[in-house]
């Protein structure tokens, strides 16, 4: 039976390994045919930059595997305009092409709608 | 359906619980949990914000006996706020449809 599970994204990316292991965790259940929602909220709106190149970095660029996500069927992408609006950032200028912007309201409608939560 | 919501971050460091102020909504639950419990204090500077939440958006508000009491607490915290220990928590969990973590 698919469930309602929606993925709240709220850190930034490389500084910890929360970003890229959220995506592990999506990617994970998006396998198992879950109906899946991803919100970029605080922080997580960072993951949503151009250009990130962690070349320098162990790691591979975020940006380029969360634009994967609607090869799993993952479609239903929202971002807290707030968490974009206080970090100086636009929707226009953010590497992942139909993000929904959301307000504060329109997250707790979002949360209310949903069978399960899980915080990254 | 109404959601919980856990915070266990101080408000004197970091913007976790303000965060989550603004995404509760009436009939939900905000449960304030290891050094979230910080936020309990008259002085927090989301001390205002958390009262509002409570008198005007019927929100629940909650924070962690045992945490508090680790902390020295107990006696200095806001009287607009309920403390529940372990077994309340697990309550808490129990009454609303999801738990949002917020960290």
């Amino acid at each position: 039976m698919s469930r309602k599970v929606l993925f709240t994204l709220r850190h930034a990316p490389y500084g910890s390994a929360i970003a890229r292991e959220a995506l592990d965790a999506l990617l994970a259940t998006a396998v198992f045919g879950q109906d899946i929602s991803v919100l970029f909220m605080d922080d997580g709106v960072f993951q949503l930059l151009p250009e990130q190149a962690p070349g320098g970095l162990p790691q591979k660029t975020l940006s380029s595997s969360l634009s994967a996500l609607p090869l799993y069927d993952v479609e239903k992408l929202y971002v807290h305009a707030p968490s974009l609006e206080a970090r100086g950032l636009t929707r226009d200028e953010l590497a992942l092409d139909g993000l929904v912007s959301l307000s504060s309201e329109d997250v707790a409608t979002l949360f209310s709608e949903q069978d399960h939560l899980l915080s990254f | 359906m109404s959601t919980l919501h856990t915070v266990n971050k101080s408000p004197f460091a970091q913007q976790t619980l303000t965060s989550c102020i603004n995404i509760c909504r009436a009939g939900d639950a905000l449960l304030l949990i290891e050094d979230g419990v910080y936020g309990a204090l008259p002085s927090a500077p989301t001390a205002q914000a958390l009262k509002a939440l409570v008198n005007d958006r019927k929100v629940h508000l909650f924070a962690l006996e045992p945490d508090l009491q680790a902390r020295g607490l107990n006696d200095r915290i806001s009287d607009w706020v309920k403390v529940v220990d372990y077994s309340g928590f697990v309550q808490l969990s129990t009454e609303h449809k999801t738990v949002q973590s917020w960290y």
